[in-house]
This record gives C-alpha cells, structure tokens and sequence, in this order.
C-alpha cells in the first residue's frame, strides 16, 4: 500500500486574488479578473480580454537581486512558492536539503524576458543579449530559481503538456515523494502577456474575440465563443504521511488520491478521446466509485465541440446531471500550466468549507450536456472527494482526486 | 516482483552522421564532427563554431504538410521515433496504444522556430512591435511547445500518458527516467522516450556569448571541443536528438526482442546554489551517483566505464572530476571516464539522451568511446578520460550523467542484459 500524499500548503497568484483568502473570497463573490490587456498597448488586436495580475508589485516579495534576472513569470512563482511554504509552516532548516524537491510545470517560460532579448539581439547587436537570458527563459527557470531560494536539493523536474501539465506536475510530485522524497514543492505559474506572446496566444484560434468581460469566455454556454487566456497559477506543498506527522504540520488541505493522464487518439481517428479513461484511472488509482464524487472542477475549454465532449466524458462516467460540475475559472481565464493547480486550490478549499463555486457568467447551458453545472452563485454542500480535469491543446488528458481527510491535520499524527 | 524496464530500440540524429550506426562509428573513431557554423553568418558573435547536423527532413521522409508545420526539434523528434521503432522491431498494429506513452525531453524546445517567427513578424527586428499580419498559424505551438512529445505520441499512435520533460541539459537523462517510471509503475508497457534540441540559432548563440559558457576556440572548430583537456574554453553548442523504445522487460521477453541494456537506476539532485554556477565540491551529483546506484543495488566498484557530462567548460569538468571521486572513492581512479561531447558538441537537453544511445552501444559492442581532443593534461582532471582513442573492454555496468543550469544533476545507471538477466 503506498503511503498517502497531502496538501499542506497553498500559495496562490491569481488574477482575481493574491493569495488564497483574496482568491478564495473573490472566487465565491465573483470578483473576476478579467478585463482588456493592459500590459502593452493592445490597441487594433482583434482580441483583447486577457485575466491579468494588476496588483503584483514584485520588489515588495522579491529581494532586489532577483529582479533584474527574472521574468514576470518566474516572480510569481517565486512569490507563489513562498507563500506556499509560509502556509505550510515549513522550517527548510528543520529538514534535509535532500528531503525537498521542486517539480513544476510550465507552458512559455520567461517569455516577455526573453522578447526583449531577440529585440535587443536583432535591433542592437549580440553584444547587448542579457547576461540573464540563458537561464531567466527557459522553461526550467522556475524550479530552478524555488530551489535555490529555499536550499531544496532533492529532485527537481519540470513538464510541458500546455494546460494538463500542472497536473502532470502535481502527480509526479506524489510519485517522488512515495520514493523517497518527504516534500515536494509543485505546481505552475505562466505569464505571457507581451506583444508577440499575446499574437501567439490569438494564433491557436481559440481565443474569444467576444469584447465583453463577461460574455467572453462561457464555457459550456450555447454562446461559447472561445476562451480567455491568464497568467498566474498555483504552487503548492505536497508532503508525505509520515513526514506530515513528524513535523506537526499546521494543516492538511487534503490527499491527491488519484491521478491518471492519457492522450486522444490522432484526429480522424475512430477511437474515442482520452478524457473519461484518464477519469476512470485515476478514480481506479483513488480506489474510489464515480459515486464517492461530490463535485467535478471540469477543464472547460469553452469552445463547443471541446465542451460537448467534457460533458459527453462526465455524463457517461457519472450519469446525467448526477454530479455538480464547475469551473470557477471564468474569472481568470485559463491560466496553462496554473490552471490545474489552480483548480486543485479551488477543489482542496471546496472540501475545506464544504461550497462549491460556480461557473460564473454561464448562463445558458444546452440540455444536451446532461451535466448539473454550478451557476449563478456558490452551493453549499459537503464535499469530501473532488475531481480535477484538465487537457492540453493537441490531445493531452488529466485527472486529479483530492480526498479531504476527517479530522485535518489532526488525524495524521504519529 | 518489481517491474524492469529495458531498451530495445534506438534511433539517433547527430553530427557527422545520419542514423545510429553512423552516429557510433564516429564515436568510435574519435574524430569530432564540429565546425563552423554554417547556418547563419556568425562572424558578430564570440562562440563561431557548433555541432550541426546535416538534416534533410525530406529524405527523412517528412511530408510538406509535416515539414511546415513541425520545429526542427520536432523534425528530429519523428525522425528518431521511427527509427526507434524499426530498430526495436515492435509492432505497433498489435501494441494496446493504452500502454504506449511518450517522454520527450528539451530544453529550448522550438527556438529555431521563435526565432524565424520573430523576424518575419518584427521585419528582422526593426520595428518595434510584433506585426499581426504576418503571423504563422503555428506560432502558438512554438509558444507552448508540447505539441513536440505530441507529435512523436501521432507518430507511434500513443495513447497513454504523453509529455516534455524540460529540466535543461539534464532533460535527455530525466525524459527517459520519466518514462521508465511510468513503466516501473504499470501505467506503461512501451514508451517512446528521448530528447532533441536545435539549438543553433542566433538567440541561443548570444545567450551562451553573454556569459561565456562557450568556447572562443574559433580556429579550429573540429578540436573546439576538449573536454578535460587543459587548453578548454567553453562548450560547443549543437543539436541532434536520441530517441528509445523502452519496454517493459517481459513485454520485450515474450516478442523476442532485442535487449540493448535494462535502466536498473536512476535519480537527480538540485544543487540549489546557482541557476548557472557549480560549487567545486561536486556535492549534488555525487549524491544523485550514489542513489542511482542505491537504487540498482550495485557498488560504486561494479562500475565499468563512466559517459561523463563533459562539457568542456572550465568549472564543469572539475565540478565533475570531483564529483566522480566523491561518489566512486579510489574506483574513480581505475574506471574509464570520457566524454562524446568532444566529438558531437553539446545539443543541450537532447544531449543527454544521446548519451544514453551512447552507452547502450558501448555495452553493446563492448567499446568505450573516447574523449577526442584531450591532449593537454589539466591537473584538477586526474582521471582516465580515455583521450582520443576508443578502447575494447566489456562493459556490463555503465554510468552516465548529466548537469544542467538551474542547478541541476542527474545520473542514470545502464546494465547489459547479460548482466542482469
């Protein structure tokens, strides 16, 4: 029996909230952060509703030293790490430096950093490149820089499955710390909001170019229209049973009980997609029943066709309209490599305080979905086993289970 | 009983040669194939010299439609992955796509890409913003570039779980780990797994310039590349990619395949000291040594020849050397060490996968591929690094490591089949 993995640990850079109050209040109040970009003049683009992080003002959590080699990115996840370990009370001294790893995920890695390198490199000359671009771009920038600053010397890893991979991350943190490793530091933050990062984002033509703020991004809405990209993300502290108990740990948010990923068959195919086997596996790997689900946070792509078949996957897995659904991420957009972990923050504080966000600014939801999705305002309901979806462009399926665990912290005592 | 995990095919793209057999007779001749750089006129910058490879995506047998749309990363990708498979002898058709899953490892991923893209939308970088009207539909994809290990999962029909591992240059060693877990842990039967990198483009060119990691040896591009050597510079930036099937052992057992070599451990450590500094002590990767070979339940002594990182800067190849004694104590000394580095540059994350092939052809040939160019002794390099001439010895136990910024280090344990069966 594989000793049980946690959650003891939340840090949160949202773009309705900086931290987990301001994110958690905001997502039950429908605070939402989406608006028109306002990183760079954005003027003329044919989309321009983005969820923003507006009041992250970096020299007020990051030493000054760190700044000038760090993308925007890199400091929220920085940021978002520290936080997590403040929650989680961890005394890095207190632990082996071996005993500590950091495994992230990441979709576009410094990318405004290193936009303003190829503009000095090609307008200026060679010689003008950053000293910094070698390592403040590339996608293991954030692992690298989380375990440097906290002295982690254990495994570090970083994945790339575009909005699956934060899950991804999350998962191969309980497999690293079932052999061997105590505390994991996991998660993904994303940020790539400047001119050409922003035409990258349009390329995918599933960008919503809807200009309303709340009529843009309607996942599961007979008027879904594209979805809205953010930045920010989650990090988080995953730690193993004994280790949780030896060190007294402040909290237990709750267990990653499950977790599968699988990949759609090739377009054209005649084999089904992924999505409800990565469900069923990782429900397998909980060894739980559809029916010990109380809420299913969906990845909600917000394009018909991607939306149809998420229902298509819950109804046949849970029964019509047998499981609340939900995806709080209209107030964020989806945030790549920080939206699964994001979602895991959304579904490990659903357990906590027993409610369940909704979908705000859905309204109109087909019938043909046959899912109960959460609208209009927050349910209250116990939820002790949540389901995290989510999929990566091209055909990347995951799933997460969280378990809320009796007694919190308490009851994982040696 | 534990589940193994074993190589049975490979496919290889470096310099100096198409293919895997092209790929390991280079290695066992000691000649480098590094040179000029002959992809974009590089006289502004201060590293001029790189490992290129001389790929033609259409005898390779890509389509247009794949041509256009794919990075030369993911070109390599493909490329390797049918390799692999043809070499491995799998057959697809009645392989459950379940239990096949892909790992493909990178470090800049679609840079060759980003960069082509950058031009053609800032009109060669004179205008100040990015212009819309010329953008490619795939832009997308070298922004957020897992469409990589997506395109190899359409080439061998993978429906299992499917990722990039992007660790830097230890992405080679920690894809394959990856996979191997996967398949350790019964989620896999079969997984395609490697790395590739293209790095050779003027970005990355100017991002090593600016903290002179690569070497100033311009003159001489084919001994450019000296790793351990007391005249060493820098590293030679190249690309080129290594792919593997990697099954389950009774899953190879029951076809009647050919074992090149069983992964028996692996593991990685972070320095956590700087993203792009090593401390002298070669601490972390010693520790990574260690438990790789914890986990294979071998002594340092079963040891028989180390594939170094290598990579020819000054710090690294003490950081190294350090490393080696901390971990194998005075076996250190006795074990050959060398690194094909010195013969095919190094291609970032792909590098590491490369490797890989390397040393699973050493054991299978019962060859140990040379350090080229090493002619210079560096007393802090005291080890046996194999200079310039390959040497015939059976090897069963086979180490290779890797380190990378961020801080970085992994280290992967590779047996003969003979050994462990």
């Amino acid at each position: 029996m594989s000793e049980p993995v946690y959650v003891t640990g939340i840090g949160v850079v949202a773009p309705n909230g900086l931290g987990v109050k301001e994110f958690w209040s905001g997502t039950l109040e429908g605070r939402s952060g989406i608006a028109p970009l306002t990183r760079f003049d954005s003027t003329g683009y044919p989309a321009r509703l983005a969820g923003q992080i507006l009041d992250f003002d970096a020299a007020e959590h990051l030493p000054n030293r760190l700044l000038p080699q760090t993308d925007v990115s890199t400091r929220l996840a920085i940021t978002a790490a520290d936080w997590a370990l403040r929650d989680a009370a961890v005394d890095q001294a207190a632990m082996s430096d071996y005993d500590m790893g950091v495994i992230t995920s990441n979709a576009s890695g410094g990318f405004q950093f290193t936009h303003g390198e190829f503009r000095k490199l090609w307008s200026q000359g060679p010689q003008f490149v950053s000293v910094y671009e070698s390592f403040a771009w590339f996608y293991a920038v954030n692992t690298g820089q989380i375990s440097i600053r906290h002295g982690m010397r254990g495994p570090g890893a970083v994945l790339v499955a575009e909005q699956a991979g934060g899950l991804d991350a999350l998962g191969h943190a309980r497999r690293t710390a079932r052999r061997g490793t105590a505390l994991v530091v996991s998660g993904g933050v994303d940020s790539s909001f400047d001119p050409w990062g922003w035409l990258s984002h349009l390329s995918s033509g599933r960008v919503s170019a809807v200009p309303d703020p709340d009529r843009a991004y309607l996942p599961f809405d007979t008027a879904a229209s594209g979805y809205l990209p953010g930045e920010g993300g989650a990090i988080l502290v995953v730690e193993r049973a004994d280790a949780v108990a030896r060190r007294q740990a402040p909290q237990v948010y709750g267990e990653i009980a499950g977790y599968a990923a699988t990949f759609d068959p090739p377009e054209g195919s005649d084999r089904p997609p992924g999505l409800r086997r990565a469900v069923e596996l990782a429900l397998g790997d909980a060894r739980l029943r559809p029916e010990d689900v109380d809420v299913v946070f969906a990845d909600a792509a917000g394009l018909p066709e991607l939306d149809r078949a998420e229902a298509d996957a819950i109804r046949e897995i849970f029964g019509p309209g047998r499981v609340p659904v939900t995806a709080p991420k209209t107030l964020t957009g989806r945030l790549y490599s920080g939206g699964g972990p994001l979602d895991v923050v959304a579904a490990l504080l659903s357990i906590r305080d027993g409610v369940i966000p909704p979908t705000w600014n859905t309204t109109d939801v087909s019938d043909d979905h046959g899912i109960d999705l959460v609208l209009g305002e927050p349910r209250n309901r116990p939820v002790s086993v949540a389901l995290v979806l989510a999929r990566g462009r091209w055909g990347f399926n995951a799933a997460m289970v969280l378990r809320g665990i009796a007694g919190g912290a308490d009851s994982v005592r040696v | 009983m534990s589940r193994r995990v074993v190589i049975t095919g490979i496919g290889v793209r470096a310099p100096g040669g198409r293919g895997t057999k092209e790929f390991w007779d280079l290695l066992c001749s000691g000649r480098s194939a590094t040179r000029t750089i002959s992809f974009f006129d590089a006289s502004p910058f201060r590293s001029r010299v790189a490992g290129e490879c001389d790929f033609d995506a259409e005898l390779e047998g890509l389509s247009p439609r794949q041509i256009r749309r794919m990075d030369r990363a993911t070109q390599f990708a493909v490329v390797c992955a049918r390799e692999a498979v043809e070499n491995s002898g799998l057959d697809l058709a009645v392989t459950d796509p379940h239990r096949i899953g892909v790992s493909l490892g990178s470090a800049v991923a679609a840079a060759t890409s980003l960069e082509r893209e950058y031009l053609v939308l800032s009109d060669s970088g004179r205008r100040w913003l990015v212009d819309r009207e010329y953008l490619s539909p795939h832009m997308f994809d070298y922004l957020i570039p897992s469409v990589m290990p997506a395109e190899v999962a359409w080439t061998v029909g993978a429906e299992g779980p499917v990722t990039m591992v992007s660790d830097g240059c230890t992405s080679g060693l920690d894809a394959v780990s990856y996979a191997s877990d996967l398949i350790r842990e019964g989620t896999l039967d079969v997984a395609l797994t490697g790395a590739s990198d293209t790095p050779i483009t003027p970005i990355v060119v100017s991002c090593f310039d600016a903290i002179k990691a690569t070497t100033t040896l311009n003159d001489e591009p084919e001994r450019a590349s000296r790793p351990f050597d007391g005249t060493r510079n820098g590293f030679v930036l190249a690309e080129g990619a290594a792919m593997f099937v990697l099954e389950e052992y009774e899953h190879a057992r029951r076809r009647g395949a050919h074992v090149y070599a069983e992964i028996t451990g692996y593991a990685t450590r972070c320095n956590a000291y700087h993203m792009t500094g090593l401390k002298r002590d070669g601490r972390e990767m010693a520790e990574a040594i260690r438990a790789a070979l914890d986990e294979s339940r071998l002594d340092p002594t079963a040891v028989d020849y180390v594939n170094a990182h290598g990579s020819g800067t000054l710090q690294n190849d003490r950081h190294e050397t350090a490393a080696f004694k901390r971990s194998l104590g005075d076996h250190a000394y006795r074990v050959p060490v060398s690194s094909i580095k010195s013969m095919v540059g190094h291609s970032l994350g792909a590098i590491g996968s490369i490797e890989i092939a390397a040393c699973a052809l050493a054991i299978e040939h019962g060859v140990v591929p040379p350090t080229a160019n090493l002619r210079t002794p560096d007393p802090e390099c005291d080890l046996d690094y194999v200079p310039l001439t390959a040497r015939e010895q059976r090897l069963d136990t086979v180490l290779s490591v890797g380190s990378g910024f961020g801080g970085f280090q992994s280290a992967m344990v590779l047996r003969s089949a003979g050994a462990t069966v």
